[in-house]
């Protein structure tokens, strides 16, 4: 695969990833489904990548490797904490859980909404873990909730009978109410209304001014346009195996 | 291109590097059990973190329960050791240790909830009793301290306070699901237990007793063992999963990447016959 990467000199890194490749084995099919190849850039403090490929070119992909939903078949991606270097591609299990909880972040447009917990309980959640205190956490989950346009009398409700719309704003606000270090965007704007998508990239851009790292798939680019130092192109799936190519 | 190998599948056997960013709080290793001609657990090793839900899944027979009786030191195994980083207390096997030192050591340091109330409960004590039972086991004496942390106890499980000198033969299957939370808390165990918590309960009171653990773990850093044949259940509480098959782990991992990217063909045919 070809990954076209528009050079520059990078700030303090945070992450360099290297030779990363993804596949699918696939036992009950015997295939493999091969989704990027050998994938190389580098992310520093404060820079935005936006990843672009046609559907199934592996840019959902590459984010959830990044973030470990995935495992990778090969390569590396070195990311840089405050205690040293850490591959993220072989780190164990429970550093990538620490890490996740300190300071990566993945922002979806999907929520995993939790049974009989109100909306406001679910934003403040990232706080009340951070060491805040209720009262605290929950007054600055509305101020969130309150930017990404849900209304104040959803916050006490529970967001698994929200629309699709409202439950994704919910989503947003958590994902993005404790600032992290690296964020990984997976369409995070897709059916978001106008007012909700400002919001959004007020606060990345806020981010972005922080040092947060940024590197993210986006349905409708020009939203973003402002905030990109460099794009990623990523070329389309090979072809999985046919059965009679694998192995017995 | 490259050959699928199904024995070895990517991702499963490697030993990853450590930055070592948390330190776990029990340690098992090469545990080795078995009951007859049957082998319940051929060298399984197990790590805890501190905070954390660890899932443990498979079908019947596959060892998770027997592993989770070794957890609290129910039965001796016929090799491996086991290890709770507790303060305080040097680094020993526990399996070494003899049936008072064990009883102290679960009274003080593991809480377990089993499947069926029957085994954690005196059906015929007040739901209080049952969890003072636990605290006078562990030394305390006062009764004034006694009632009042047993109150607590069964407030923080979200047990109705009104009920509190009801017996739990009285009580519904969540509500004597919540004794036997409210007694495995009592003393702020290192670790607390969990087989099959929710099965048997209707789906609604099931999400009841789930976000009680929920709230337990978030609020008080509680660090849980969970055995459930219920992806759902494990899918909804687990931080990391542990897939295991005739006594062995086939597989571990984050419970997402479990999910979303299971390696080995056993956890594959798992979640697809979930999903």
């Amino acid at each position: 695969m070809n990954v076209h990467v528009s050079t520059q000199a990078s700030p303090a890194p945070v992450l360099r990833v290297e030779g990363l490749s993804k596949q699918f084995e696939m036992h009950h099919l015997r295939r493999t489904l091969f989704a990027f190849e050998n994938i190389g850039f580098e992310l520093g403090e404060g820079e935005f990548i936006l990843l672009k490929g046609e559907n199934g070119a592996g840019k959902s992909t590459l984010l959830r490797t990044l973030y470990r939903s995935y495992l990778p078949r090969a390569g590396h991606a070195y990311y840089h904490t405050k205690e040293g270097v850490i591959d993220l591609a072989s780190a164990a299990d429970v550093d990538i859980a620490v890490l996740r909880r300190r300071e990566i972040g993945f922002v979806t447009q999907f929520l995993n909404a939790r049974p009989r917990v109100a909306a406001e309980e679910i934003v403040a959640e990232p706080l009340r873990l951070a060491g805040m205190p209720h009262g605290q956490a929950l007054s600055e989950a509305r101020r969130w909730l309150a930017a990404f346009g849900v209304k104040p009398q959803l916050w006490p409700a529970y967001p698994s009978t929200f629309s699709g719309g409202e439950q994704q704003k919910v989503n947003l606000a958590r994902a993005l109410i404790l600032p992290q270090r690296m964020l990984l965007l997976d369409e995070p704007t897709a059916s978001l209304d106008r007012s909700a998508r400002k919001a959004l990239v007020e606060r990345l851009a806020e981010l972005k001014a922080s040092g947060v790292a940024m590197i993210g798939v986006f349905h409708h680019p020009e939203d973003v346009a402002g905030l990109i130092d460099r794009e990623i192109q990523l070329e389309t799936i090979r072809i999985a195996d046919e059965p009679d190519d694998v192995a017995e | 291109m490259a050959a699928l190998n199904l024995d070895n599948p990517v991702g499963v056997t490697r030993q990853p590097p450590r930055l070592m960013l948390a330190e776990p709080i029990l340690t098992m290793r090469s545990v080795i059990r078995s009951y007859g001609d049957v082998r319940a657990l051929a060298g399984v090793d197990a790590t805890v973190y501190p905070g954390e839900v660890l899932g443990i899944v498979g079908e019947s027979g596959s060892g998770k329960s027997t592993l989770l009786r070794m957890m609290n030191l129910e039965d001796t195994p016929d090799a491996g050791t086991y290890q709770l980083a507790l303060p305080g207390q040097e680094d020993r096997n526990l399996f070494t240790l003899d049936r008072f030192e064990r009883r102290m050591l679960r009274a003080h340091h593991i809480g377990i909830v089993y499947q069926n109330p029957h085994l954690g409960l005196l059906m015929n004590h007040t739901s209080s009793g049952n969890v003072a039972e636990r605290l006078l086991i562990a030394g305390k004496r006062n009764f004034a301290e006694l009632r009042e942390r047993a109150r607590e106890s069964l407030d923080a499980s979200e047990f109705p306070i009104e009920r509190m000198d009801a017996r739990p033969r009285e009580l519904s299957g969540g509500m004597q699901q919540r004794v036997q939370l409210a007694k495995a808390i009592a003393l702020e165990p290192a670790v607390l237990l969990l087989d099959e918590p929710t099965t048997g309960l209707d789906v609604s009171v099931q999400a009841l007793v789930l976000d009680t653990l929920k709230r337990l773990q978030r609020d008080r850093k509680i660090t849980m063992v969970l055995v459930s044949h219920d992806l759902g259940v494990i899918r909804t509480m687990a931080d990391r999963v542990m897939v295991m098959r005739r006594g062995e782990v086939v597989e571990q991992g984050l419970a997402d990447q479990i999910f979303q990217d299971p390696q080995h063909e056993y956890t594959q045919q798992l979640v697809h016959a979930k999903l």
